[in-house]
């Protein structure tokens, strides 16, 4: 039998094509805003995670708005929170140290793969982790890729290059499609993402969405299955 | 040649780093203390997909009809094919030939 962190490796080979995809563009940018290759590095092994280093390349200027840059990316990666959350049954039982060294590579795409996997019973925290190693590689070869042959191509927009996160992501959101019931969750998602990505500055648009989402599935009409669960919990 | 990096940039992504992996680390250990049942856990399962959808459906409507007929597409073709690569490039491929006929 093939280790669950090969499997979660494999698994996520499709992403990292998308990843290398969307991480050329990164690169681009980064090289036009002058930081290093080095810089590049230190950045996709400490913060490794997409849009937020989209974001943080943005406003790269001189001198760094430190305290601008950690509250947008506080912004953009407060879904980490949930992300992190939803997690939690799959690391019962392991040690803090485990927990510690695990969470580093949790990224989206292995994040939303495990997630699909463990809805067949199949995912495990070693299947996680091979998944974050795949896309860490693949992260760094697309975005240095990019900033060494950024005179190749200048404008990534031309070839719709910056639209592989978002189409990589629809497919994603598809797999984790639980059927009808989710319906509501997902009208209310959609909605308040629209109206906050019009109304709101910056990338509140992601939480605020999400947790609508899901506080629509709490308030909801519940299964009568679900009902019954509920009833042989104790009353407060 | 081995650039240096200059401590602002150190401090920057250094804060960035740390702000990033506390939500990661906190998420999880703040999830032991949830109740596992009833409505909250209803709400958490749906999580996961209102998350994502939340996170494209702007930039989706942002590219207009033809970013929704990508969408669709991709949507297709990762539920016909199970392929999430080649569902992406259906997207970027609708994406591209739009600009290009935009132009």
């Amino acid at each position: 039998m093939k280790s669950d962190f090969v499997r979660g490796a494999a698994a996520n080979l499709p992403m990292a094509a998308s990843v290398a995809a969307y991480g050329s563009v990164l690169g681009v940018l980064a090289s036009q805003k002058g930081l290093s290759w080095l810089d590049l590095m230190f950045m996709n092994t400490t913060v490794f995670a997409g849009s937020a280093q989209f974001v943080m390349v943005d406003m790269w200027t001189r001198p760094l708005p430190v305290i601008e840059m950690a509250l947008a990316v506080l912004v953009i990666n407060l879904r980490y929170l949930l992300i992190g959350a939803s997690l939690e049954p799959l690391f019962a039982g392991r040690s803090l140290l485990c927990k510690i060294f695990m969470m580093h590579l949790v990224a989206d795409e292995n994040w939303a793969i495990t997630m699909a996997e463990g809805r067949r019973g199949k995912a495990s925290v070693g299947f996680l982790f091979g998944g974050g190693v795949t896309l860490f590689l693949s992260w760094s070869i697309g975005t240095l890729g990019g900033m060494l042959g950024g005179g190749f191509i200048a404008h990534p927009e031309e070839y719709a290059l910056d639209f592989a996160f978002t189409a990589v992501f629809t497919a994603l959101a598809v797999g984790l499609w639980q059927g009808k019931k989710d319906f509501l969750p997902w009208l209310v998602a959609g909605s308040l993402a629209l109206l906050a990505h019009h109304f709101l500055p910056g990338k509140w648009y992601i939480v605020i969405g999400g947790l609508g989402g899901a506080l629509a599935a709490m308030l909801g009409p519940m299964e009568t299955a679900a009902l019954e669960e509920d009833a042989d919990v104790p009353g407060y | 040649m081995f650039p240096a990096i200059k401590s602002q940039v150190l401090l920057a992504v250094g804060l960035a780093a740390l702000v990033t992996y506390a939500l990661r680390l906190g998420g999880l250990l703040l999830a032991a203390h949830f109740p596992r049942a009833g409505r909250f856990r209803k709400g958490m399962d749906a999580l996961p997909g209102a998350l994502l959808f939340a996170l494209v459906l702007p930039s989706i409507v942002s590219e207009g009809v033809w970013g929704l007929v990508a969408a669709g597409l991709t949507a297709l073709t990762v539920v016909r094919t199970r392929n999430p690569l080649l569902a992406m490039l259906v997207g970027m491929l609708v994406i591209f030939a739009a600009r290009k006929m935009g132009r």
